[in-house]
């Protein structure tokens, strides 16, 4: 009985930790959704190509923070031609438009990061380890690595920064505003085009950290690709605009497919967790379509 | 200005990528006979590294043989087709690829159990040979009712064979199996499974205990699968995953929980410097078996490292990768392709000419790849030796086993075949008998 709660905890826990690595993801879509009202499909592709573009100058004999900071700049670059290339010449145009341009734009950054550095996968050592934590290990009989631990307290330090920037900086409430209006913000002299080559640049280094973590776990790959589509539903359930959200909305979902898997999967064959997640989001869609903390849209009719 | 400037560059981008969206590589003098082949590849997304190195062996050996005077002087043309080694998109790229210059296919590889299963059933309507690499459909071993389809270099059933023998060796021999736990991990798609009916059935015989685990693709999280093991604490993990990326985190989850990776078998599709470098120590003693040894002291992969990528038309731009584990896969289905043809030239009397399907066929069924022959291609120890007849399309049936160093694959044991092989052949006949039954297919008669 002791052994089945400790089996428990251990898979609520692992449940969790990984949650906080689908959060770091999560972010870089909450912050273009807050200025733009678009679900950047691009994230995904945006991870995959910040975190292949740092090992590929790391394999050049770059040190790893040179490596880092180049791949900011470059990250910011992106951001940059985002902004000039995709979305000025967008501006005013519905937000299906936008989503349709993030596809096309995921796309380009796809081919352009296996064009440049190749298609191996590449191994990322950040200089922790991904072997359990003895002590934890030998006290609590819980296998926790000091890579959760990392990824736990890098995605909380994120979401803490861009909480305070949002709330407590001009930058923060022109954010909000552009996001509320964008007619109205540009009207009273908030630059629009500054706010969204700041957002898109915060979320191409978002898209970075997040991927230096996945990366450093299951090697930098194509695969991460795919992490975009686990931020779908922790976005549903954390709502799409809030910060807070996509950290409870990551646990959420972490720990829920980990438990399912372990408990219910194996009378569906095993497997669940791939769609395990999306059913729990369609519950949230029926019921609380905002999601835990979005804003509730109230319309005229 | 800048706007117009993005449009010239725009529309260059377009003619460029239009033109490169295939490849062809016309590699024949004017005026002599050609042979078309088809190149489904996957060079990017998730399976990218095994797509790279397979399909590239493949054309840097009909670019060698088309250098050393074409297969008895006929010239090798190819066109290339990007399936993402998806199974829509290899059935597009089946269409696609079908006919050039009027020239129609003879044989198809779609590297992938996804992509031959979405296929299949078409290949004896249109002549072609599906060539499956030790991969696929398992059953098509039994060419009475697969006539179109091969799975020679050995199949899955036997790979499970192989390594639940070497699992009985370590352990003392089949008695002591009794009891003992296996796992096999895999992913959640019909490749995943593959294996199954072979391994329950063993497990019956043998008296282990069988728990399947699956794991969701892309498996960059494994981490309830894992937990799952460390409750059930067995005594060895078969792992059947597909992608660098599933097949490096197993084995970082693995060391997470401190599970010994000598416990650990991979699958050949799991098993290539691809998929262990990015686990780093992790990976450090994990079992593989191959059907095509790595190593670039073979006679052949020595020659075509002088005369194709010295004349700089080689196909991988990083040329270490040439002798490494799908790399040599690769070479080893292309030698077959080759080895084909020309036994139907000489069936058919037709040397010197193009071949159809049909005669394509015959030249496949009439493979035998002795030492002797397999030492004069160049290739010899790289893959067992065998032969294929009417009713077997398997071939060795026989695999090698080898131990990631850390570095490098360590070859363990040379080609082995299962414990039982008789009782495997039985299993393929079973099911191909059954599908024939359900499919009212007359199996064909072979003398």
């Amino acid at each position: 009985m002791i052994s089945e709660l400790l089996f428990f905890m251990e898979v609520l826990v692992a449940g969790l930790l990984s949650g906080t690595m689908y959060s770091l993801v999560a972010l870089g879509f909450v912050l273009i959704y807050k200025a733009s009202s678009t679900f950047n499909f691009a994230q995904g592709a945006m991870v995959f190509f910040a975190v292949l573009s740092f090992v590929g100058l790391m394999e050049f004999g770059i040190p790893f923070f040179v490596a880092f900071i180049i791949t900011v700049v470059l990250m910011i670059g992106v951001g940059l031609a985002t902004e000039r290339l995709v979305l000025r010449p967008l501006m005013n145009q519905s937000e299906d438009t936008l989503l349709m341009a993030t596809i096309g734009l995921g796309f380009v950054l796809e081919g352009l990061a296996q064009a440049v550095w190749g298609v191996e996968v590449r191994r990322l050592d950040l200089g922790i380890k991904d072997s359990p934590i003895p002590w934890i290990a030998d006290n609590l009989q819980l296998f926790i690595s000091a890579l959760d631990v990392t990824a736990g307290l890098v995605a909380t330090a994120m979401i803490v920064g861009l909480t305070l920037l949002f709330k407590y900086t001009k930058i923060g409430l022109g954010l909000r505003s552009v996001a509320d209006d964008a007619g109205a913000a540009s009207s009273i002299g908030i630059p629009l085009k500054h706010i969204m080559l700041l957002v898109w640049s915060a979320a191409g280094v978002v898209a970075l950290v997040a991927g230096m973590m996945w990366g450093a776990r299951a090697g930098v790959q194509f695969a991460l690709i795919d992490l975009a589509l686990k931020a779908l539903p922790v976005l549903i359930i954390g709502g799409f605009s809030s910060i807070p959200g996509a950290i409870i909305g990551g646990l959420l979902i972490g720990a829920s497919e980990k438990i399912l898997e372990v408990y219910i999967g194996p009378y569906f064959g095993g497997g669940i967790e791939g769609w395990a997640p999306y059913v729990l989001a369609i519950f949230f869609l029926l019921y609380r379509p905002e999601g835990l903390f979005g804003e509730k849209i109230i319309r005229r009719v | 200005m800048i706007k117009s400037c993005m449009r010239k560059i725009l529309s260059t981008l377009s003619v460029v990528c239009l033109l490169g969206s295939t490849i062809v590589l016309p590699q024949n003098s004017f005026g002599a006979e050609t042979q078309y082949f088809p190149v489904a590849s996957s060079r990017v997304g998730p399976y990218s590294a095994m797509g790279t190195g397979y399909y590239g062996a493949q054309i840097d050996y009909m670019n060698y043989v088309n250098m050393t005077g074409g297969v008895n002087g006929v010239m090798l043309t190819w066109q290339e087709c990007e399936t993402e080694y998806n199974a829509v998109k290899t059935v597009e790229c089946y269409q696609r690829l079908m006919q050039k210059d009027g020239q129609k296919i003879v044989v198809f590889d779609t590297l992938g159990t996804p992509g031959a299963y979405a296929v299949i059933n078409r290949m004896a309507a249109d002549n072609v040979v599906l060539a499956q690499y030790g991969y696929g459909r398992t059953d098509a071993a039994d060419g009475r009712v697969w006539p179109w389809v091969f799975n020679a270099a050995s199949h899955y059933w036997s790979q499970i064979g192989v390594k639940l023998r070497w699992m009985a060796e370590m352990e003392g021999g089949i008695p002591n199996m009794k009891g003992k736990k296996i796992v096999h991990l895999h992913i959640d798609s019909a490749y995943g499974r593959e294996p199954l009916p072979a391994m329950r059935k063993i497990a019956t015989d043998w008296g282990f205990t069988l728990i399947e685990i699956a794991i969701a693709p892309p498996g960059l999280e494994q981490q309830s699968q894992w937990l799952q093991i460390r409750r059930e604490k067995p005594d060895w993990v078969t792992f059947w995953g597909a992608g660098s990326g599933m097949n490096s985190t197993a084995m970082t989850n693995a060391a997470r929980i401190n599970f010994p990776r000598t416990k650990m078998m991979y699958v050949t599709f799991g098993g290539a410097e691809e998929d262990m470098v990015p686990a780093g120590d992790s990976a450090k003693g994990t079992y593989v078996v191959a059907n095509a040894l790595p190593g670039t002291d073979f006679p052949l992969v020595k020659d075509i490292k002088d005369k194709v990528y010295g004349a700089g038309k080689g196909n991988l731009s990083d040329t270490s990768r040439v002798g490494t584990v799908y790399w040599n896969r690769g070479l080893g289905s292309a030698v077959m392709w080759v080895e084909a043809m020309r036994n139907a030239q000489k069936i058919h009397n037709k040397v010197g000419k193009a071949v159809t399907g049909a005669e394509f066929r015959d030249g496949y069924e009439a493979l035998n790849m002795t030492d002797a022959r397999l030492a004069e291609i160049g290739v010899k120890g790289m893959v067992a030796p065998f032969a294929i007849s009417c009713a077997n399309h398997e071939g060795a049936g026989k695999f090698a086993l080898m131990q990631w160093d850390g570095k490098k694959f360590d070859k363990v044991k040379d080609w082995t075949e299962p414990n039982d092989p008789k009782f495997i052949r039985q299993l393929i006949e079973d099911s191909a008998a059954k599908f024939a039954k359900e499919n009212n297919i007359t199996p064909k008669k072979c003398s």
